[in-house]
């Protein structure tokens, strides 16, 4: 295996609705940050990888306009996931792990706000038997939450207490769309959107982007003072009938953190994206989290949460932390599909 | 979510996309959705015998194909369950209702569809509901209008 | 047993409200007035029409506007003979591209007040504006492109446009 690692990031600020700037506008100074800040030329990037959904932007092939931003000529090698960023890295990974390119750019964008996100996100779901009845993502995931207050070991409270440490995390976070102190019992005074879950249960809508620059080898230690080397990347997926799982686990979250080697030494810090309380509980008991790890410093996907990005925002984060110094090893997690239904697990360390 | 008044300098534009999808089931869904027609219920079998409602065309554990059917109960046990206060438009009611995912008297894993309730407080974990079915079936999912509670004893189902 | 369903039917249909973002919010604002507002990259000067607000070669943003004109050159055309769902034009007509005098990009309309087989690559052409108190937020207020009546330009002041 090639050793790779992230070297340049950069990110949008997460807000509720960007009116004035299209996709490509939002993109655009997000790659350029992201090129600048570890000094390539962008015609020496060796691949291209994005993540982004049609469906979410209202806009067949999306994508390829997405391309304007991007600067795509002298014509580039270029690949897209109709996925999380986080899976668009997982592919330049794989494609620098075949040795002829050393460098690649991967980025995850959209407009969250633009369509019914809770309608939008019922189009992954099974075609025959579920999405003909237009479950939306809330009544999913409450679902879930149920199973798991009904399994005993969680309260609603240890949800709010989840969306509490988040927002106040989200204070020292720039690119966050929700943040402050609030406390438990106020929090649980609010309404329900789908009982169990009320509104600080669930992520916000956001509309944002994220960039991130991949190196192998020494073109990495060229390029960035302190690499945040990837040691391990695995993503597993469970089945897309949820009324075949067990709800209160993740399989998929569990395999991936120990194909990615997770376990071998100690994690001091974990970026989980879960865009409701509930699934941070169910992911850190998944992936044998204790309360010695760090979790989601940046206040998480329940601070801003645009969806095909938000997953590779985990992942820049932690990079972030690796890059300053702040920690040696640590681990980010994406999420895609109903219930935590695909899970990608990525570990990086500092040198 | 709270819509927010746009202000006027920006243009923006109602957009509608319309995909019209028609859909090959294939023998096993197909199988299954054509019982529903008929107010049957089958499950697939696979070969470690559990029965799958819905049905599946493979094994879970194995991946080995499955051809073999079992009918199940049309009532069953809610495993676990939502409250919606205020509906989508989407959604099968405009009424407050609960989703819920249901195993089904004789199945081994659960079927996702919504309970006509009327109040959360007639909601629980392990309660027995049974299918209202639709009058005009058509071959498809939404054949089950829904459930509601077993111990109704109405046969139209109204909760009064 | 029951009959076997073949196939199911399952429309989706999702309402968005979506923003045309900066640079084409100029260019909308524009066509209303019935002005054409191209915008220049800052690096190899090419004025894109409509603007994107980005250059797709140079990976900048174009931000210096510039007015185009609402006359042009054909590059290329096509005629179209065949009936399709949604068309709006009577057949044949002809479909072009045309390079608007200003801009670095051809646009594409459609040409009229012209006999199919006279129109041609470097036929000098004019827009036809729909009345200004018709105008929207649409490239439809240009009904079509007519000839200008101007000499037909020469085939080096188009190639790179082609």
């Amino acid at each position: 295996m090639r050793d790779i690692a992230l070297v340049s990031f950069a990110q949008a600020p997460s807000v509720r609705r960007e009116q004035i700037h299209n996709e490509v506008e939002i993109l655009m100074p997000v790659v350029a940050e992201a090129v600048r800040r570890c000094g390539i030329d962008r015609r020496d990037i060796g691949f291209t990888c994005s993540g982004s959904s049609d469906y979410l932007a209202g806009l067949p092939f999306s994508f390829v306009t997405a391309l304007d931003g991007v600067g795509a000529w002298p014509p580039i090698e270029e690949s897209h996931v109709e996925m999380d960023g986080a899976w668009a890295l997982y592919e330049a990974f794989v494609r620098l792990q075949h040795g002829d390119v050393d460098s690649a750019l991967v980025f995850g964008f959209g407009k969250s706000s633009v369509g019914p996100l809770r309608e939008v996100l019922s189009l992954q779901l099974d075609p025959y038997y579920v999405a003909p009845l237009w479950p939306d993502s809330i009544s999913l995931a409450a679902l879930q939450a149920r199973a798991l207050l009904d399994s005993g070991e969680y309260g609603e409270a240890d949800f709010a207490a989840v969306a509490v440490r988040s927002r106040r995390d989200a204070k020292s976070n720039p690119n966050a769309q929700l943040s402050g102190d609030f406390a438990v019992a106020e929090l649980l005074e609010s309404d329900y959107i789908a009982s169990p879950l009320r509104r600080h249960d669930c992520a916000p809508i956001s509309d944002g982007a994220c960039a991130a620059i991949l190196a192998s080898g020494d073109l990495a230690r060229q390029l960035c003072e302190r690499p945040a080397w990837i040691r391990g990347i695995d993503h597993r997926i469970d089945t897309i009938n949820i009324g075949d799982r067990n709800l209160c686990d993740s399989a998929s979250a569990k395999l991936a953190s120990e194909k990615s080697g997770a376990a071998a030494d100690k994690i001091e810090m974990a970026e989980l994206c879960a865009p409701f309380t509930h699934q941070e509980l169910i992911l850190r008991r998944a992936m044998g989290l204790g309360d010695e790890v760090r979790i989601n410093p940046s206040g998480g996907a329940l601070a801003a949460n645009p969806v095909m990005a938000s997953g590779l925002i985990r992942i820049v984060e932690l990079a972030a932390r690796i890059q300053s110094g702040e920690i040696d090893r640590g681990l980010a997690h994406a999420t895609q599909g109903p219930c935590l239904q695909q899970n990608l697990v990525c570990v990086l360390e500092g040198e | 979510m709270a819509e927010e008044q746009e202000p006027l300098e920006i243009l923006s534009a109602r957009h509608v996309v319309e995909y019209p999808y028609t859909r090959s089931v294939g023998a096993v869904i197909g199988r299954f959705l054509g019982g529903l027609k008929d107010k049957k219920i089958e499950g697939s079998l696979t070969p470690s015998g559990r029965v799958l409602v819905p049905p599946s065309e493979y094994d879970p554990e194995s991946g080995a194909s499955i051809s073999d059917f079992v009918e199940v109960g049309e009532a069953g046990v809610v495993t676990t369950w939502c409250w919606v206060a205020e509906p989508l438009a989407k959604h099968p009611f405009d009424r407050p209702f609960a989703w819920a995912l249901i195993r089904l008297d004789g199945a081994d894993t659960a079927l996702l569809h919504a309970v006509d309730a009327g109040d959360s407080s007639r909601m629980a974990t392990g309660m027995r509901v049974k299918v209202r079915w639709r009058q005009q079936r058509s071959g498809a999912i939404g054949d089950i209008e829904c459930f509601e509670a077993e111990n109704l004893g109405s046969q139209d189902g109204e909760i009064v | 047993m029951s009959e076997a369903v073949k196939k199911i039917v399952t429309p989706i249909s999702i309402e968005y409200t979506i923003t045309p973002g900066a640079a084409p919010t100029k260019f909308l604002r524009g066509i209303k007035e019935g002005r054409l507002l191209g915008q220049r990259c800052p690096k190899c000067s090419k004025v894109y029409l409509p603007p994107r607000g980005s250059c797709t070669v140079c990976a900048v943003p174009t931000v210096e506007e510039v007015e185009v004109s609402d006359q042009g050159t054909v590059t290329t055309f096509c005629v179209v003979n065949i009936p399709f769902y949604g068309q709006v034009q009577e057949i044949p007509y002809v479909c072009a591209a045309v390079v608007l005098d200003g801009a670095d990009l051809p646009c594409f309309g459609v040409v009229q007040e012209i006999a199919v087989e006279e129109v041609r690559m470097g036929l000098r052409v004019q827009a036809v504006w729909v009345a200004p108190e018709e105008r929207g937020y649409t490239l439809e207020n240009i009904k079509y492109f007519k000839p200008s009546g101007q000499a037909d330009a020469p085939f080096e002041s188009y190639r790179e446009h082609l």
